[in-house]
This record gives structure tokens, C-alpha cells and sequence, in this order.
């Protein structure tokens, strides 16, 4: 069977381990595809994943700095971040209703002005949150013996705590774990000149490093800008799915350690089943922002291995709204370049011949 | 602790809220505080519907900025509205040095004197068949160099030779160097064989043949050479070189020639009159398909004229156009034609940073990813929705 016939370059490709030459899918040593359902409805910014996979896979640190936004101090996935926490601040205004959150710092710290703002609101945040109410230190003891007596005083509950989601308020927090897409059709693995990138048995796409020579194709060729090249290493790195793991027939790192199960591996086609009857569930909770990411075999890249369920658009979080894999159009790109260097040759040929001897 | 997201202006030349700098789209690292009013609330409905009342009512800009065109004051064109993590890139831009645009040069040079050398062996110009397949050798050895020195691990070069893999524009391009390499190398050897004493009478006798064969095959890989390197750049998802697949084969390809024609211009005023025309003819394309490449892509293309691309872009057009005018005025001066071939070389080679450039501002800011991708899909919705006749 001719691996051209299949839509190895782009469009839905059923059997993706067995395309890249591993055993056909009915044979008996085939292994499912494997991936990530995060469904960020549920993820409480906590974390874990970030810290799970740095544990799991020795990744170095990514540097301590306070960007300035929101709980999101590590930026966006990388050679050093293979799971990344978006930690996303919404106002949904009503009518002409304002919070009063204009002026407070967001952007990156990075710079002078940005940090002055932050250090500033730092020092007065605990007397601003505690508004003189906070018990002092003798007091409790007596305070923790009685049940608490209702003074009538307003009460604050979280953004949204109503129980329902349709009481909804202006302001609501989107947090969401990203990773690396283990694309169907993957950029990355695509233009890898070395063969350093692979694909797995597991339909995953992980990077040899041992073959990696540090070239940076990659980088630039992966629509979801996930694979970085290493500063001090030169070499490039993205999360594996946890390759030695799924060997042992182990959970991701990152997938267990998740305390809220936003996190959830398995097999590609259970995820996407669980999947859409999850959208469909919070459809009916009135959660009409509630859409999938990367789940259709049919987008720009064939599908992700790790797709998402997202409550905003795409871009919001940092993920491209209509990612393509580069090499969907390389066959025109390399007629176009043919008729060029045909071109080439013809211009040289002509100011020669026609200039005689 | 608002939110947000920056909206679609983030300071570029010519925004009405300027930069910190005056160079191109801000990199991400560099954040602008809040409150100088290019950042606005990631609020699906406010960005989508016309909320832009409130915006203005919190100072915040609706992101709906006017940017002037140079040569047209007159020419506003509204800047697309879009939503973006924290203003951060969506994709990731090439971790390359300047090794690269450097070799993107002097593989045309390579290619474009390989060519040159090639004709004039077969029309009889000796001397610009020399200096063709010493440029080519010369050229050769100084892009093997920033290819290899460019890499995080210069020491695994070796790894290329591992794979050949089609989909790669990477490994293809080291094949056809690796095919390229002993071909110009033979071919600029040859050269050298008159002027090494003591060589037997036959060696002399055979270097011309072996030299022509050796110089027309380097000249029959040398379109690959030349042109490869536009898909090299195509073939990833930093928007202004993948937007340009139809421009950046002739943009190189023109270039690759008008470096051949330069080399071609510093032969002796006899031999000089095809390299005159090449050098008008390229430099003719190399212009038309820089300004194709920057009005023909959309969004993508105005990355060309931004930021550090832009000063490039002009000087590029510049010295090929001065290159051309003086390649037709030094007719009668062979000073006058080594000018014009030194203008067609460094003009070529300016268009490579220029491009270079262009890419990597164009992936640092996620304008130029979000917004045609998103337009993108509202084109495919609108033609889903269209009743079938």
C-alpha cells in the first residue's frame, strides 16, 4: 500500500503510528493512540502538571520571574516548560458596569515601570484584603470555640459560586494547561533534517536526543510555537508524553499528578468521546462558551493527540484559532521553486546566447 | 490584576502609541505598562460587538488603530482587532543567527557564479569562468561554515547525512549541497591546474575537459541550490515566510542570479556584455518580486516594511537598482561595471537579512498569526452558511 495514498502530508490520517512505519493497526502488536483530554472547565490552576513533568523528566527550571500575569509566572511552553498553566482574568461586562480593576499592574515585570507597579500593590494588598477585620492572634483562641454568629454583614464568595452557571458574574477566571499537541501531522517531525524527532508506537511524537544536533527547524515549523531549543543545550526539547512511561504501561506524569482530572489520558478515540459528551453536558448547564480545541481530524493538522476543552477562543489562551501544519502545501511550494530555478536558468542562458560571442 | 490580554497594537513604527523602541513589532519579553492604552479586556462579546462606547469610557483602546503607509499619507488602513494571551507570540521564531541569512547569500552566490561560470566556459570568457568557480568555491566553503556554525551542536553536523526525508527542505537542501560541493570544488581545481608546476603533460591536457564537466554539473545543481532555500523558509509557520511561497522562490532565485551577474560585471569589458544583461534583468525581477512579496501576502507582507526589516528592504532595493543603472552607464568602464556588480552583490545579499528579518518580527508578534487565521475561519463559516444555488 502506498504511504502517498494516504493523506500523509495533511488531512485526517485514521492510523498514524502505522503511516510512520510502525505495526498496521489490526495487527496484534499495534498500540492505540495515545493523548490528553484537558478539559480546562475544570482546571483550578493549581500546577501540578507543571511541576509533575519538571519532577518526571529532570527538566531544568525556566527562571524565576514575576511576569505580571495573572498567576502565570512561567509565560508559555518551551525547551524548559513542557506543561504550561494560562491563567486567563476576564471581565464580561453588564451593561456599563466596572469593576474598578483599571490601573492594576498586568504585563510583564520585565521592565522598571511594570515592577515599581507591582512592588507597590504588594506591600498594600494583605491591610487591602483584610480591611481591619482580621483577628489578632489572642483572640482566636476563644473565637475558634464558638460557631460563628451571622453580624448581617455582606458576605464575598468566589466570582460565579452560586452553584449554577448561569449566575455567572463579570469577572471570571479561565485557567487552562497546555502542552505540546502530538499533532497528527506534526511540523516539527516533518522538516527534522536529522530524524532526531520520531514517531511512537503510540502515535506521540518525541525527540531522540541523542540524534538532536541542535539545528532549530523545528522551532519555527510548529504552529503551536511548543518546541524550543535549549540556550545552554543547544538541543531542542518538548514534552514526550511521558514516552517512558507509556512503555510501562504508566500514566503521563503530568495526567497523574492532576488532582481535578482536567488532565486525562488515554486512548485518542475514548478521550474524544468523553470528550464530546462533556461539551454536550456543559452545553446543557447553559456554559455555551464551552467548545473543543484540536479535537477534529479535519483541522489544519490532522487532529491534535492532545486536544482541549476551552471556554473562550482559541487565542485567548495563547493557542493559535486555525493552526495548519507546514508541509500541507509543500508540493506547490516545490513546483513554485522548480519554476524558479527554470527561470534561473533560462535568464542565464538567454544573456549569454543572445549576446554571441 | 484585570486580565487581558493585549489587543492588536502592539507598538510598532508608525502606531500612534509608539514603542519604547523604534524598531519593529515589541518583543514579548518587553511589556508595556498599563494605562499607556493599548491594552484592552479579552472580552469575547466587547471585542466581537461594538462595546467600543465602554472601552473608551475605561481608557482602553478598542485596538482599532491607524497605521499610514509610507508614500501615501493619505492611506489609512485600519488595523485588525484581535485577542491575544497577554500580547505573548503565538508560534516561536527560528532560534537562527545571522549565520543564516548569511548563508541564504552566499548559497545564491554559490549557485548564481556556478551558472555564470558554466556559460561563460562554453562561450569562450575565460576569465569570467574563473572568477565564477572561484566565487563558487569560495561561496561554497563560507555557507558549509554558517550552516554548521549556526547549529546548537555544530559538532553532530554529521547528523544530516543520517536521513534523507522529503518533507524536510532541511535535508533535501543538504543533499544538494553535498551533491554541489565536490562538483564546484572540482570545477574551481581545474582552475588552479596551469599554475601548479610539475604537473605531468597529461594532467594539463585533461584539467579544461574535467574542469568543463565538473563546472556544468555544479551548474546543473545550482538551480536546486538557489531555490531550495525559499521552501526552507516557507515550510514553517512564521507567517511572513509562509505567506510568501509564491514571492520567495523568485526572490532568492533573482537574487542568486543578480550575485552571478555582479561577479560576471568584474571581468574584463569584453567579456562583461551578458553579465550587463543579467544583471538588468535580475535586478528588474529582484525588485518586482520584493514588491510582490510585500503587497501580495496581505497582513503578512507588512512585515517586510517594519521594524529592522524595513531599512533593509529599502537599501536592498536601492543598491539593485543602483546596480542596474550602472551596470548599463559602465559600458565603457570596467571601474564603473565592478561598482555596479559590488551594488547587485551587496543588494542581494541585504535582501536575505531583509527576509530574514521580515520572518522572525513577523512570528514574535501574534498579529500576524491570529489575525489571518482568524479571518481565515470567518471566511470558511461565511462560505459554509452560503445557501447552495
Amino acid at each position: 500500500m502506498s504511504r502517498f495514498q494516504t493523506n500523509s502530508l495533511s488531512g485526517p490520517l485514521h492510523d498514524v503510528a502505522a503511516n510512520a512505519g510502525h505495526a498496521d493497526p489490526d495487527s496484534p502488536e499495534a498500540k492505540p493512540r495515545l493523548g490528553f483530554f484537558t478539559d480546562t472547565s475544570i482546571c483550578i490552576g493549581c500546577k501540578a502538571c507543571e511541576v509533575a513533568c519538571k519532577e518526571w523528566n529532570s527538566v531544568p527550571d525556566d527562571g524565576l520571574q514575576m511576569l505580571g500575569m495573572s498567576y502565570d509566572n512561567t509565560g508559555s511552553l518551551g525547551a524548559n516548560t513542557w506543561r504550561h498553566v494560562a491563567f486567563i482574568e476576564q471581565q464580561r461586562p453588564l451593561g456599563f458596569q466596572e469593576p474598578g480593576l483599571e490601573g492594576t499592574p498586568t504585563g510583564e515585570s520585565g521592565i522598571r515601570e511594570s515592577a515599581d507597579i507591582v512592588q507597590g500593590a504588594v506591600q498594600r494588598l494583605p491591610d487591602a484584603t483584610r480591611m481591619g477585620t482580621h483577628a489578632l492572634d489572642y483572640q482566636l483562641g476563644a473565637a475558634a470555640a464558638r460557631p460563628p454568629v451571622d453580624l448581617g454583614l455582606p458576605l464575598t464568595k468566589p466570582p460565579g459560586d452560586n452553584g449554577s452557571a448561569e449566575g455567572r458574574t463579570e469577572f471570571r477566571w479561565l485557567m487552562a494547561s497546555d502542552v505540546c499537541k502530538h499533532c497528527t501531522h506534526a511540523g516539527c517531525l516533518d522538516v527534522c533534517p536529522t530524524g532526531a524527532l520520531f514517531r511512537t508506537e503510540f502515535g506521540t511524537v518525541v525527540v531522540q536526543e541523542d540524534i538532536c544536533n541542535g539545528c532549530g527547524y523545528c522551532v519555527p515549523a510548529c504552529p503551536y510555537g511548543v518546541i524550543d531549543r535549549r540556550e545552554e543545550d543547544g538541543r531542542a526539547w518538548k514534552c514526550t508524553l511521558c514516552y517512558d512511561r507509556l512503555k510501562d504501561d504508566q500514566t503521563p506524569a503530568c495526567a497523574q499528578a492532576c488532582p481535578t482530572e482536567s488532565i486525562q489520558f488515554g486512548p485518542l478515540d475514548e478521550l474524544r468521546e468523553r470528550a464530546a459528551k462533556r461539551v454536550e453536558q456543559l452545553h446543557s448547564l447553559g456554559v455555551s462558551d464551552a467548545r473543543l480545541y484540536g479535537e477534529s481530524p479535519d483541522d489544519g493538522v490532522g487532529g491534535d493527540g492532545a486536544f482541549f476543552l476551552l471556554l473562550d477562543e482559541p487565542e485567548v489562551y495563547g493557542l493559535p484559532p486555525d493552526p495548519v501544519v507546514p508541509t500541507s502545501n509543500l508540493l506547490q511550494m516545490w513546483r513554485q521553486a522548480g519554476l524558479a530555478g527554470a527561470g534561473l536558468v533560462a535568464a542565464v542562458a538567454l544573456a549569454f546566447v543572445g549576446a554571441g560571442q | 490584576m484585570t486580565l487581558l490580554g493585549s489587543d492588536g497594537s502592539s507598538p510598532g513604527p508608525g502606531d500612534a502609541s509608539g514603542g519604547p523602541e523604534s524598531g519593529g513589532p515589541r518583543p514579548p519579553q518587553e511589556g508595556v505598562p498599563l494605562g499607556q492604552g493599548n491594552v484592552t479586556e479579552v472580552t469575547r462579546d466587547g471585542l466581537r460587538n461594538v462595546v467600543s462606547d465602554r472601552l473608551a469610557q475605561t481608557g482602553a483602546h478598542g485596538g482599532r488603530k491607524r497605521r499610514s503607509r509610507r508614500g501615501d499619507p493619505n492611506a489609512m488602513v485600519p488595523e485588525a482587532e484581535f485577542t491575544s494571551y497577554y500580547g505573548r507570540p503565538v508560534v516561536k521564531a527560528a532560534p537562527w543567527t545571522n549565520d543564516i541569512p548569511a548563508y541564504l547569500f552566499m548559497g545564491g552566490l554559490a549557485a548564481g557564479s556556478s551558472l555564470v561560470a558554466a556559460a561563460a566556459d562554453l562561450t569562450g570568457r575565460p576569465v569570467t569562468r574563473q572568477a565564477g568557480r572561484y566565487t563558487a568555491l569560495a561561496a561554497l566553503l563560507g555557507s558549509s561554515y554558517a550552516l554548521i556554525h549556526d547549529l546548537g551542536r555544530p559538532e553532530r553536523f554529521y547528523n544530516m547525512l543520517r536521513v534523507a526525508r522529503l518533507t524536510s527542505p532541511m535535508s533535501m537542501g543538504t543533499w544538494i549541497l553535498s551533491a554541489y560541493a565536490p562538483a564546484a570544488g572540482a570545477a574551481a581545481v581545474a582552475e588552479l591546474a596551469p599554475h601548479v608546476p610539475g604537473l605531468p603533460v597529461w594532467v594539463r591536457s585533461v584539467t579544461p575537459v574535467a574542469g568543463r564537466i565538473a563546472g556544468i554539473s555544479a551548474a546543473a545543481l545550482a538551480p536546486a541550490l538557489a531555490s531550495y532555500t525559499s521552501v526552507l523558509l516557507s515550510d514553517t509557520a512564521t507567517p511572513s515566510w509562509r505567506e510568501g511561497w509564491r514571492q520567495l522562490p523568485v526572490v532568492f532565485v533573482s537574487g542568486a542570479a543578480a550575485s552571478g551577474a555582479g561577479i560576471g560585471l568584474l571581468a574584463p569589458l569584453e567579456e562583461s556584455g551578458p553579465a550587463r544583461r543579467l544583471a538588468v534583468g535580475s535586478a528588474a525581477v529582484g525588485i518586482a518580486a520584493a514588491y510582490w512579496l510585500e503587497h501580495g501576502t496581505g497582513l503578512a507582507g507588512t512585515a517586510y516594511s517594519e521594524g529592522k526589516a524595513a531599512p533593509l528592504t529599502r537599501a536592498s532595493r536601492g543598491l539593485l537598482a543602483t546596480g542596474a543603472a550602472l551596470a548599463l552607464a559602465g559600458r565603457r568602464s570596467r571601474a564603473v561595471s565592478a561598482l555596479a556588480g559590488l551594488c547587485l552583490l551587496s543588494g542581494s545579499a541585504i535582501k536575505r537579512f531583509s527576509t530574514f528579518e521580515a520572518g522572525l518580527q513577523s512570528a514574535r508578534d501574534p498579529k500576524f498569526t491570529v489575525v489571518p487565521q482568524r479571518e481565515r475561519l470567518r471566511k470558511g463559516q461565511q462560505a459554509s452558511e452560503r445557501p447552495i444555488p
